[in-house]
């Protein structure tokens, strides 16, 4: 049997964007808190970004979907899906999906619905929205992967969880500024990490996180979809990774043999942290603002649970004409301000009053 | 503000929707029924590009509970490229970082949330605009 997955009418990315919230507290500042620093210099990423008391991901996916209708000079009344893929949607009940339909203008013919699976609900979004668009059912689909991400206080998540993502209007192969090659998605039941309902913060189980999580699932993932498109490593100008730390996608793409150069402008994690179903559509558009017109690049989620969605996708030359339409996603990463610990914590709700 | 008066409100607060007279063209936020300038009640919907100056600013440090987490936060009146002045909470700035004149962008914010229990409010506010 085929595993690759390509819809009847050829899809592409017609617009992208992206967002990174203004603030980053450093990681020195929890290691120095909860550990006296004493990790100092083994701590996973140099800083991370936090959302402003006003932000959420509902107000994160607007902007970077902004953005991404900005680049595509798409009619908002002709998407006809929005899919938003978080694990920190602003409500347990109502779609994050209406309120950015509402604000964009897409609505009211449209459906719009809540993606999870940890740090894929992003990708997953892609792939629904290149099948709602591939099979004919609507001209163009939104897909988002935003997070506002919470780690426990004094946890080893808390030096990483992070607040970002991005946007991708999916349309017809035509007006496309990136066509999709193929896809491939590799899902088990795997205990790794979850959280349960009306819980805050996430567990997450050790002894899975590595080598039975994230690199069993991306390798299975991207090891398929380039055995069924009959590719080598070499083909691709440019690969991404899900980025929960700055050491897990560099040992990956050593592992699949993809150089330090392929994954350079594609990891962002030390700059910004984990953004969970943002971390690696974020990366992607930033290896999407460096590409050249017949590029390939490679993209290879990994969300906890677990699974991992890997795409391939050939740039033309329809890029250079939109790229500065938009802020560019390095624009986001070098707007910033430091914080402290004590801010961070009034702002994400850690000081609890009652 | 209550919900209803929110739901009816959402197209000014999310979208900046006013109006432009037919007549004489004035445009106004939010929305009119007859134009302030010409008296004339022919008027369309018009969206604004959310882009503006700082005509003046002042810093709130004591909040109703509602507004607790942000404070301080600054409000201004924000001149927009179309012609009308507009009151607005600042997003993404300090006190200190706001300057009379500056370049501002509309963005869309939470506002408040009705409590643990209700619902999540989102409006307009303005930041310096991005550079690049
Ligand atoms: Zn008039």
């Amino acid at each position: 049997m085929s595993k690759i997955m390509k819809p009847i009418r050829k899809t592409g990315i017609i617009g992208y964007g992206a967002y990174i919230p203004k603030y980053r507290l450093p990681a020195s500042e929890i290691s120095n808190l909860w550990r006296d620093g004493q990790d100092k210099d083994f701590l996973p990423i140099k800083q991370k970004s936090v959302p402003g008391p006003d932000e959420d991901t509902i107000t994160m996916s607007i902007e970077a979907s902004q953005n991404a209708l900005k680049r595509a000079g798409t009619d908002p009344q002709k998407i006809r899906a929005v899919w938003v893929g978080s694990e920190s949607h602003p409500y347990a009940v109502k779609p994050s999906g209406t309120v950015v339909s509402q604000i964009l203008g897409i609505v009211p013919d449209t459906v719009a619905g809540d993606f999870e699976f940890a740090c894929k609900a992003g990708t997953e979004a892609i792939q629904a929205a290149t099948a709602f668009v591939g099979s004919g059912m609507g001209e163009y689909a939104l897909a988002v992967g935003m997070d506002t991400a919470q780690g426990k206080p004094g946890d080893a998540l808390e030096y990483t969880a992070a607040a970002g993502g991005a946007a991708f209007i999916m349309g017809p192969a035509e007006e496309a500024v990136a066509v999709l090659e193929g896809s491939y998605s590799y899902v088990t039941d795997t205990p790794d990490f979850f959280r349960r309902a009306h819980q805050k913060y996430p567990e997450h189980g050790n002894r899975f996180t590595g080598d039975l999580a994230y690199f069993h699932h991306i390798f299975n993932a991207v090891t398929t979809l380039m055995e069924e498109l009959n590719l080598q490593t070499s083909d691709f100008a440019q690969a991404v990774f899900h980025q929960p730390n700055v050491k897990f996608p560099r040992k990956k793409a050593k592992d699949l043999n993809f150089t330090a150069k392929q994954i350079k402008e594609g990891l962002l994690v030390d700059f910004v942290g984990n953004t969970y179903a943002g971390a690696s559509v974020l990366g992607f558009t930033a290896a999407l603002d460096k590409a050249n017109p017949g590029d390939r690049i490679l993209l290879a989620s990994f969300g906890s649970g677990a699974g991992s969605d890997a795409f391939s996708f050939i740039v033309t030359d329809k890029i250079e004409k939109v790229r500065d339409r938009a802020p560019s996603t390095r624009s986001y990463v070098h707007r910033e301000e430091k914080i402290e610990y004590a801010r961070y914590a009034r702002w994400r709700n850690k000081i609890v009053m009652h | 503000m209550d919900i209803p008066r929110y739901w009816r409100l959402r197209n000014q607060r999310y979208r900046l929707e006013g109006t432009e007279c037919i007549e004489c063209g004035q445009r106004n936020f939010p929305p009119r029924c007859i134009c302030p300038h010409c008296k004339s009640d022919s008027l369309k919907s018009f969206r604004f590009s959310g882009r503006g100056t700082v005509y003046s600013f002042s810093t709130i440090y004591q909040a109703l509970d509602t507004f607790d987490k942000d404070i301080p936060y600054s409000i201004a009146l924000v001149k927009l490229d179309e012609g009308p002045l507009i009151t607005t909470q600042l997003a993404d700035v300090g006190p200190d970082e706001i300057q009379i004149g500056q370049p501002v962008e509309m963005v869309i914010r939470k506002i408040y949330e009705d409590g643990e229990n209700g619902p999540i409010q989102y409006g307009y506010k303005f930041r310096p605009a991005l550079k690049e």
